[in-house]
């Protein structure tokens, strides 16, 4: 078991030290010049000379990689932003949280109805309410995100007039000086509770859409999981020594959820991709549309940024999962 | 992972009951598969429209008349006018071909560096594959969307560029899927006795290791095909892919977006079409596992 953990641990690292390389040479293969961008539109050619000389671009491609990694590692500096002039620590600071609290506000949403809906027509197999199900999951997963998010928009927005079409907070509030970053959180700290329905109105839209792209995933799997689960012989057991079907239920639950924590392990690398989607098309002031800027800008050292973070956080989170088995699973040793 | 595939003898896999080719037996299956018959059928029609968007469409997709501009659905434009007054549903129709080159150039690229790396990789073992399995744990431990965004944003936005990205991003899957394949047919009983008969490596690979790769290799594509399309269509979405006046679906949905609480129908219609093409390939990928794998068949969800 530590010798598992020692050895996974061992080959996280050299995972971690070739996704840093590989994200190092595209940022460096990028079109524009770095130095011409941040120097300026007027900036004579001296300045971006010195530009050059003060941001290390003069040196070999591996003395750059060294100062860039150093950099991180024992200052946390990851460079400055082109556009705005600000660190893009600082910058990752003040977009995080945003993306964070919709990303969580959306599991939450996802996860216990996507477990149920599976239970349900797991249970149900083969019956109407189960190919109704089935279909929606099949839609969830093949219709693109932004879809969802614009005929949300279309029926929440303009017909029903309920949720806004975009933001983090009604106009007539000053956004809260941050407490926890969550600003559901926050603004019940403050005791401002007309600025909490507004933040809570604000993250209905966006977060449902997250749910919705989820919730497919999460049901197709609890379903296939646990029909494979009724059908082994304990369970069969179970039923033959008279056990109540909700009590199977129980027990058949437990074992079938081992594939669904993966999958939402692993839904993580979409969710990344769905948020930085949903962030852009709600204008949702967090990281995913700060990717988005930065790419179309050309501003190299938060792609680099977001990237390597994101990354990071996906190789983190997988390696969790694969953890979460030994407590979920005790047949499982390494 | 299809890997205890190949622990079944090949020709039982293929064999029917009823001795029939195993051509015959294949298409005898997949009529009998509600879902794979149903995305068949859909990418039937789909490949029919995208084959005479090239003979006629119902207007030009390209013509711009500011005075037919945001008309709603009628018999003259059955998917509406767009800002610019060009028929939706002739810009969508042209947008089906470019949606089925972008998952063939997609897959094309992924299979073709992945399928040698991973044979080489399962076949010769040693330091080779040792190099090529820690390249691909590297690209693998990327979210795909991820790093095609930072390749693309690398390379300059273009759809080329982000079918290229997305191909680079996908290859260790289909290295990683082939190399398992080799490794096992490799140990099975016909391969040891056609290396006893004196066959060279080159032949060994060619006629008794392939083949056997073909059936999970088809799978894989065929279910890689609708999320190639999505991708391609996101990354569109954000300005990172095709640009005016390109009918690209997911491009067509970004530059409609806006207009989307005046005329729901720019932005809607091109979407559809995106979640129609990834549904059949979706449900073909769905049916050709059940067909191809016994063991799998019926438990699909």
């Amino acid at each position: 078991m530590t010798l598992y953990v020692a050895r996974r641990l061992v080959s996280l690292g050299f995972v971690l030290l070739g996704m840093s390389v590989l994200t190092f040479t595209l940022s460096r293969v990028i079109p524009a010049d770095p130095a011409a961008a941040a120097a300026g539109f007027h900036a004579t050619a001296e300045q971006v000379a010195q530009y050059r000389r003060e941001m290390g671009l003069d040196q070999p491609l591996h003395a750059q990689y060294l100062r860039y990694m150093t950099g991180i590692v024992l200052h946390g500096d990851l460079g400055r932003s082109i556009l705005n002039q600000r660190p893009v620590v600082e910058d990752i600071a003040t977009f995080l949280p945003a993306s964070l609290e919709l990303a969580m506000v959306s599991l939450i949403l996802c996860v216990p109805l996507g477990i149920g809906l599976g239970t349900y027509t797991a249970v149900r197999a083969g019956r109407f309410s189960d190919a109704a199900t089935r279909g929606f999951a099949v839609l969830g997963v093949s219709m693109p995100i932004f879809i969802v998010a614009l005929l949300l928009q279309l029926v929440f927005y303009k017909a029903l007039r309920w949720f806004p079409s975009g933001g983090r907070l009604g106009s007539e509030f000053a956004p809260p000086e941050a407490i926890t970053g969550f600003l559901l959180v926050d603004t019940l700290l403050r005791g401002s509770w007309p600025m909490f329905v507004s933040a809570a109105h604000h993250i209905a839209l966006p977060a449902a859409t997250l749910a919705v792209a989820n919730l497919a995933v999460i049901t197709r799997m609890t379903r296939s999981s646990l029909l494979e689960v009724l059908s082994a012989d304990y369970v069969r057991t179970a039923r033959a020594k008279g056990l109540s079907e909700s009590r199977v239920l129980r027990h058949a639950l437990k074992n079938s959820l081992i594939p669904v924590v993966t999958v939402i392990g692993l839904q993580f690398a979409s969710m990344i991709a769905y948020v930085f989607l949903v962030e852009h098309i709600f204008s949702w002031p967090g990281i995913g549309s700060y990717a988005v800027r930065a790419i179309v800008g050309l501003d190299f050292q938060p792609i680099m940024a977001i990237t390597l973070l994101f990354s990071v956080i996906y190789v983190a989170v997988n390696f969790a999962v694969d953890l979460s088995y030994l407590a979920l699973d005790p047949r499982i040793r390494y | 992972m299809p890997d205890h595939l190949a622990a079944v003898p090949p020709q039982s896999r293929w064999m029917p009951r009823q001795a029939a080719g195993p051509g015959r037996a294949f298409v005898h299956r997949m009529r009998r598969n509600g879902g794979a018959l149903l995305g068949v059928t859909l990418l039937a029609i789909l490949g029919a429209v995208a084959v005479l968007s090239w003979v006629a469409t119902p207007a030009d997709p390209y013509t711009i008349a500011v005075e037919r501009r945001f008309q709603g659905p009628s018999a003259a434009h059955p998917f509406g006018t767009d800002d610019l007054g060009r028929d939706v549903l002739s810009r969508v129709m042209v947008g089906t071909r470019i949606s089925f080159g972008v998952a063939s150039f997609v897959l094309a690229i992924a299979s073709g560096l992945g399928v040698p790396l991973g044979v080489l990789s399962g076949y010769r073992g040693g330091w080779l594959d040792e190099i090529i399995m820690r390249a691909s744990d590297i690209f693998l431990a990327f979210p795909s969307f991820l790093l095609a965004m930072a390749i693309v944003a690398a390379l300059g936005s273009s759809l080329t560029n982000a079918v290229l990205a997305l191909g680079i991003a996908w290859w260790p899957r289909y290295a990683r899927l082939l190399r398992g394949q080799v490794l096992s047919v490799k140990q099975s009983l016909y391969v040891d006795a056609a290396r006893a008969v004196g066959a060279r490596d080159n032949r060994v690979l060619a006629r008794h290791i392939l083949p056997n790769c073909g059936a999970p290799l088809l799978v894989q594509l065929a279910t890689d095909a609708g999320n190639a399309i999505l991708i391609t269509a996101s990354l569109s979405f954000v300005g990172l892919g095709a640009k005016p006046p390109s009918p690209e679906w997911g491009f067509m949905v970004a530059q409609g977006r806006q207009f989307l609480l005046t005329a729901w129908w720019v932005p809607i219609f091109p979407g559809l079409a995106i979640a129609t093409m990834v549904a059949a390939f979706l449900f073909m990928g769905d049916g050709l596992r059940d067909v191809l794998d016994p063991r799998l068949r019926g438990s699909s969800t």
